[in-house]
């Protein structure tokens, strides 16, 4: 067995700015002091004309995007995603969002696994804040193959997007040679006949380790991604629902208003089935390793498991 | 300036003033004392200063204007008829169900509209990429900005402001109607902005003072404007409800529209105004 890879999305997305600029002229990217946090200083080292470090200022970046857009631009706007979603929500939402602007939101250090940084930096809030906001389109990669695909996915794609990255090394799962993206497509990763376990981001491969763990008591478990979760791929999530009768979301985001709030609202209307969702259950997250911290708050395999077990029973 | 050309647009200005009492009062709402408060600074830019036509409104060379106090909309929206970008009757239907002229800026809706705005405070920074964009891609336009006095004490202004000077964009004006009146009354009373041009120098941008209401200054003020080597700043004083004798410096009619009485009368003085510019 080949020895797993990993590497934090962020990473990703850093790589495929700089990887993309000069196929993409138009291609701009923003920060806000967190170059080297988000990775976009790998773009800035490539290409630091096209670079603007905007200061602690997300607000202002949002705009700034904005306005480069209405000049033809494609601009990447980064910071970690409490502030992308949170602080600067209305700018996102009236001058980006309303006038459906081609600016990219590159929001890095999504989720509790931020780490020691604790509550104030761990974002769960993110998918629901934007989800709200009409033409939005949320990408949330699952491995740096997905993520750097994405990047691409979403300059080819006219209109705002929402990209969500992560701090922690995941592992990297999917094949650059053979993988296609595609917007606004799940992508069914084990099919399974008692139970669909759907999973977005880091949560991917912990769903498939725990399908593996499943097989192996007798449960069999279709593992579906969802990387776009607006607009949610409803064929992928009904057929599952259909074909399996359960479903079990997992996100490392609240269960309020995210991938599991867009997974049950679609079931809901074309096939209601039980739903279980794991995620961020309500609450705050606090200071810890990374590891740890997914583990206390069941976003791990191990937890996957068990509520599969519940849900078949 | 010229009197010929000053008559030519204070009689602009007079109409753009019409079209402002028009369009509030027939949507039973609206803004019509910031926006009158400017109507002579449209006038000005969009038949003096502005490179832009009607016939190519998406022209990327063209200037840019962002109404950051996105509620004087009728005021732009009237002086957008009056350059020819649409049907003046379109005032009419302001605020209507269906009508292509929304409570605010919609740049997706109306032509002419370079950036959508009417939640305070955001504007500068969309000016912000505009003016970048201009740079980056060797394009000589200018970008203005007008926001209000009430409007600079959102925070967000000041990052823009930094952001602006600290990467030299000389390309950029911003003009803050200084009418003195927000919703809660006078600004010096509800959490005082100034000094603005204490401020904006402090910032990093020159700064102009300018009549809001004399063309000769107005004229001065943005040929001062030109070849800067930082962004400026036009701090324009002006009087909420210009033109108009019962919402002159009245708070009350920030954001209230005339009854069919008053609108009579402020149609008939702005009329006689113009009657006697025709002289």
């Amino acid at each position: 067995m080949s020895e797993i890879i990993k590497k934090a999305t962020r990473e990703s997305y850093g790589e495929a700015l700089a990887e993309l600029s000069s196929k993409y002229e138009k291609l701009v990217v923003l920060d806000a002091d967190l170059a080297a946090a988000t990775k976009t200083g790998i773009f800035k080292k490539k290409c630091p004309e096209r670079f603007f470090d905007c200061g602690i200022a997300e607000c202002n970046m949002m705009g700034i995007a904005a306005g480069l857009a209405t000049c033809g631009m494609i601009p990447f706007a980064s910071t970690f995603a409490m502030f992308a979603s949170g602080r600067a929500y209305e700018i996102v939402r009236n001058s980006i969002g309303y006038p459906h602007l081609n600016v990219k939101i590159g929001a890095t250090h999504a989720g509790i696994s931020v780490g020691e940084d604790g509550a104030t930096h761990q974002c769960c809030e993110d998918i629901a804040l934007m989800r709200t906001i009409p033409g939005m389109t949320i990408i949330n990669p699952a491995d740096d193959v997905e993520a750097k695909m994405a990047v691409e996915a979403a300059i080819n794609h006219n209109g705002p997007v929402y990209m969500r990255f992560g701090r922690l090394a995941a592992p990297v799962f999917n094949d650059a040679a053979t993988y296609k993206f595609e917007l606004g497509k799940g992508v069914t990763l084990k099919e399974g006949s008692d139970l669909s376990i759907v999973a977005t981001g880091l949560m991917v491969s912990e769903a498939m380790e725990a399908a593996k763990s499943l097989e192996a008591d007798g449960i069999s478990a279709r593992v579906i991604n969802i990387h776009t979760i607006k607009p949610l791929d409803k064929e992928i999530i009904c057929k599952a629902a259909r074909e399996t009768g359960k479903i079990l979301t997992v996100e490392e985001h609240s269960i309020i208003g995210g991938l599991g709030s867009a997974v049950a609202e679609a079931v809901c209307e074309c096939c209601p089935v039980p739903v279980t969702r794991i995620g961020v259950e309500d609450c705050f997250g606090h200071s810890g390793p990374a590891v740890e911290l997914l583990k206390q708050f069941g976003l791990c395999a191990e937890n996957i498991v068990n509520k599969a077990k519940e849900l078949v029973k | 300036m010229n009197a010929n050309r000053k008559n030519e647009l204070q009689k602009i200005a007079c109409k753009v003033r019409m079209g402002v009492i028009e369009g509030v009062f027939n949507a039973k709402s609206g803004h019509p004392g910031g926006s009158l408060s400017i109507c002579d600074l449209l006038t000005y830019l969009y038949f003096e200063k502005l490179n832009v036509s009607a016939q190519n409104p998406k022209d990327e060379n063209r200037d840019r204007l962002v109404l950051s106090k996105g509620h004087c909309a009728p005021a732009l929206y009237s002086v957008l008829a009056q350059k020819g970008y649409f049907d003046e009757a379109e005032l009419k239907s302001l605020r209507h169900i269906g009508a292509m002229l929304q409570g605010h800026p919609d740049m997706k809706g109306t032509p002419g509209v370079d950036m959508s705005s009417g939640s305070l405070g955001q504007g500068l920074s969309a000016a912000c990429g505009m003016a970048l964009n201009a740079k980056l891609n060797n394009k000589d336009y200018k970008v203005y900005t007008i926001l209000g006095d009430g409007e600079i004490e959102e925070g967000m202004v000041w990052e823009a402001a930094m952001f602006a000077a600290h990467n030299k964009l000389n390309n950029m004006v911003a003009i803050v109607d200084n009418n003195g009146l927000q919703i809660d009354g006078p600004v010096t009373e509800v959490c005082s902005p100034h000094p603005i041009t204490d401020k904006f120098a402090a910032f990093g941008w020159n700064v102009i003072t300018m009549d809001a209401h004399d063309f000769d200054d107005i004229e001065r003020a943005f040929e001062r404007a030109d070849n800067s080597d930082r962004p400026v700043a036009i701090i324009q004083t002006s009087v909420k409800g210009k033109g108009v004798s019962f919402m002159e410096n009245n708070v009350s009619w920030h954001g209230a529209a005339p009854n069919t009485e008053q609108y009579e009368i402020a149609m008939n003085e702005l009329k006689n105004a113009l009657n006697e510019l025709e002289g």
